[in-house]
């Protein structure tokens, strides 16, 4: 049953997983011999990542209300700070002042920075692209702010980041038509500048983002492209934005089977469990999403099987943890029916909610990982769509054709 | 329960209540403040956190008005709210009204007491209200008390009747706490009232002290209530009146003036509220309390924690401290700590000191992060639990009045 690990050979030598120049070690533990996973070692400047690994994103510099104490004690190894935000609050030359990132929020582990890119998307009515780069308007301040790959590299440099995004131009996924070949042309330009005003590739890895919308060609021709750059690390960009399903998979299939075995591959966006369970059968290593946060800040809570609403009347005198076999720190100590009282009182009820979907994610791509070490990713994710969905009946379709595209049949 | 005093200068009292909760194993040494709590959840903060605080006080808070709402459930859990809370190892106290919200006056009748909850108000008759405390099963609550009787504009008349009902609701709940199986091993509190008519403070202390109770809530001392001197005097007249042997807890007492003036009047208990409201407004604690010029408070001058707290320019009535900023706090909000990297205290031991600067929480007020929050509490419990350190060591050593220049900064 054993999985097709990689060589003693590699495994022992870390300097074969190097990449040239780039302080990033990827070491293939190993891969599932029926499907696309893989289980690695990704070394970085501040620690090692244990991949598949799910990223829980700290916009402004802090993970909403868990400390950085508590984040490193749920295991966590990677966390995502937004350029944009950091950028315009408290702004790159305090945070270098702080030394980067790291040292004004105290985080000891990785950090992985975005471009600033994504709010193109987001407050496309604040900004304006051309190919100098995005024109921002400050929602702060009003002023005009110009975004280029310079300045947003620069930005990152200040930040520090382990792994910092290049800045792509973002076009919506339901967005078609001859934007779409712009917006990943020009994502390839930037790609060059980013890399030429690195300051620290020594220091700091640069993934580049590969677009195309969801037009096969045109992802074909920016993987074509980027993958001649000689960069540590690649995502899968302009997904998750809305698109069918269907559209999703096929993109994220058609990147992983062109993006080289030896570096990650960081799908963007991308949060909720199937999904991650998914596209780790499509060969992706690297994920993030607000979605685990954000939806614990609403109280709901993450499950096995789904989510539970605790602000619900029918957890009042529910005295269970929110699962009975979940070990966090709040399933530990408090019971549904203590956290739905407690959401009527006081912003504690929030943070023990966010530290239980942390845990819920970090725990599910550890398990993930495990089966793949195990070889037995193929039952693991039987058994795992078992317990998220009441019956067959209810398999969203594409995940089962999607998992079906790398051997792994559900019924 | 047991209050071991030693023997110090006459009025002043220190030393430790021994024999607590219904295992009769923890103790809490006095003067000391209480551990504030929403709904048995000290505001903000997970029990990882207030783990990193170290030593906290034995004996912790619950206001029945962040827990009424929930007594059908306490009913149906049957093992009490600080189990429901998931506190395993404290000493509950069950007050009536939270001390950092407002409290509405003219809604209680002889019959009836208002509280005020989150779901709004609540009328509590004495049955009703020994109910809901059998649900909570506190290991010490505070008998029901008419506390609407306000110094100012309140007769003579109203403040004797305020009186008067308080010491019939006690009476009642005597009868009502031996009656209930799950208050049994609980201590009940007598409640002082009186306003501001000396006659009468003296009275309700002489007839409180006349009834089985195990300790005494000073009720009508708050901040916003009256003044610090006619404060003093009360306390002093009503403290003579109660037995030596029995603790004495003063309400919605928690600047540290008024505590260190509180405890010169023989009070030995507060409540913990006041890093809570300093939280609130985005404010850290920053006086200081270290009696020896020791290298500690050697760094805190000069890191300016005095010139920052803006206790010099800052209007300072003393009545307003649930509302506004007082001459102890510094308030983070404020753009000149935008780039400031030094800790909210230098040579604070706290998680937050140890490990974030003023700027850091700065920027998570200005971006409205919830960590804010957390870390200026983490902060603020700290500061207060060994500012009543300070309080002790400077009985012990007979040393307040030093404590109280450095406290004031005079």
């Amino acid at each position: 049953m054993a999985a097709s690990t990689v060589g003693e050979a590699e495994m022992n030598s870390a300097s074969r997983g190097a990449i040239a120049g780039a302080p990033l070690v990827l070491r293939i533990l190993a891969e599932c011999p029926v499907s696309k996973a893989r289980a690695c070692d990704m070394t970085l400047p501040h620690c090692t990542v244990n991949t598949p690994v799910f990223m829980p994103v700290g916009t402004q510099g802090t993970m909403k209300g868990v400390t950085a104490e508590q984040l490193e004690n749920l295991g966590c190894q990677i966390c995502l700070g937004n350029t944009y935000h950091l950028g315009m609050r408290p702004g790159p030359e305090l945070i270098e002042k702080a030394k980067g990132l790291h040292g004004f929020m105290n985080w000891r582990r990785s950090l992985l920075t975005d471009s600033g890119g994504f709010q193109m998307v987001s407050l496309v009515e604040l900004s304006q692209v051309t190919e100098e780069g995005v024109k921002f308007r400050s929602p702060y301040d009003n002023k005009e702010i110009l975004l280029s790959p310079e300045q947003s590299i620069a930005i990152q440099n200040s930040l520090g980041s382990d792994i910092m995004m290049q800045l792509d131009d973002v076009v919506s996924s339901t967005v078609t038509g001859p934007r779409v070949e712009e917006a990943m042309r020009r994502s390839i330009r930037w790609l060059d500048r980013c890399i030429a005003a690195n300051r620290n590739p020594e220091s700091q890895n640069l993934f580049a983002i590969i677009q195309g919308g969801l037009n096969s060609e045109l992802r074909h021709i920016c993987l074509e492209e980027m993958t001649k750059r000689d960069v540590p690390g690649f995502a899968i960009g302009g997904l998750s934005g809305g698109e069918e399903k269907d559209d999703f998979w096929k993109m994220v299939t058609l990147s992983t089977d062109h993006l080289p075995r030896e570096k990650p591959r960081y799908l963007m966006g991308v949060g909720y469990a199937v999904d991650l369970v998914v596209c780790v059968a499509l060969g992706c290593d690297m994920f993030d999403c607000v979605f685990p946060t954000r939806t614990a800040r609403f109280g709901s809570a993450l499950v096995p099987w789904g989510s539970l609403q605790l602000k619900h009347k029918q957890y009042a005198k529910d005295f269970q943890p929110i699962d009975p076999e979940c070990t966090c720190p709040t399933c530990r100590r408090h019971s549904r029916a203590y956290l739905h009282a407690l959401l009527k009182c006081d912003t504690a009820a929030l943070h023990h909610i966010t530290i239980h979907n942390i845990s819920y994610q970090l725990s599910l791509m550890q398990s993930v990982r495990q089966s793949i070490i195990d070889g037995c990713f193929p039952q693991f994710v039987r058994a795992f769509m078992d317990r998220m969905f009441p019956s067959r009946e209810q398999y969203p379709r594409w995940a089962v054709d999607a998992l079906a595209s790398v051997g792994i049949t559900l019924n | 329960m047991k209050l071991e005093l030693r023997g110090l200068a006459p009025g002043t009292r220190l030393g430790v209540l021994a024999g607590l909760g219904r295992s009769g194993t923890r103790a809490m040494e006095v003067p000391g403040c209480l551990l504030y709590t929403h709904c048995g959840s000290v505001p903000h903060l997970t029990h990882d956190t207030l783990d990193a605080l170290g030593r906290l006080p034995a004996v912790t808070q619950l206001p029945l008005a962040t827990v009424a709402e929930h007594q059908e459930v306490l009913e149906a859990f049957r093992e009490g709210a600080a189990k429901l809370a998931g506190l395993h190892d404290t000493v509950l106290f069950c007050s009536l009204q939270d001390p950092a919200a407002p409290c509405p006056a003219g809604y209680n009748t002889s019959k009836s007491v208002s509280l005020w909850s989150a779901a709004g108000r609540i009328e509590l008759t004495v049955p009703k209200y020994v109910a809901m405390q059998a649900a909570v099963r506190p290991d010490w609550y505070q008998s029901l008390a008419d506390g609407d009787a306000q110094p100012a504009g309140s007769s003579l008349k109203r403040v004797r009747r305020s009186v008067e009902r308080t010491l019939t609701h006690l009476d009642e709940c005597v009868l009502l706490h031996q009656k209930t199986a799950e208050l049994v091993g609980a201590e009940l509190f007598g409640v002082v009232e009186g306003a501001d008519v000396r006659e009468e403070r003296v009275r309700s202390a002489r007839e409180t002290a006349k009834r089985p109770v195990g300790g005494f809530v000073l009720d009508g001392f708050q901040s916003g209530v009256m003044d610090q001197a006619l404060r003093a005097q009360l306390i002093a007249a009503v403290t003579a009146e109660l037995p030596r042997d029995k603790p004495r807890l003063v309400l919605g007492v928690g600047r540290p003036d008024q505590v260190l003036s509180c405890v010169e009047g023989g009070v030995d208990l507060f409540e913990g509220f006041f890093p809570f409201v300093a939280t609130e407004r985005g404010c850290a604690l920053c006086f200081r309390f270290a009696m020896e010029p020791d290298p500690e408070s050697a760094v805190q001058e000069q890191n300016g924690v005095t010139e920052d707290g803006g206790s010099s320019r800052t209007e300072d009535p003393e009545h307003q401290d649930l509302q506004q900023m007082t001459r102890f706090e510094m308030n983070l909000n404020d753009r000149r700590y935008r780039d400031d990297l030094r800790p909210l205290v230098v040579g604070c031991g706290c998680y937050c000191c140890r490990n974030h600067s003023r700027a850091y929480l700065h920027h998570l007020l200005v971006t409205k992060e919830l960590l804010a929050g957390v870390l200026l509490m983490l902060h603020n419990v700290s500061h207060y639990s060994s500012f009543f350190s300070s309080v002790r060591e400077a009985l012990a050593t007979d040393r307040l009045e030093t404590l109280k220049s450095v406290v004031l900064g005079v």
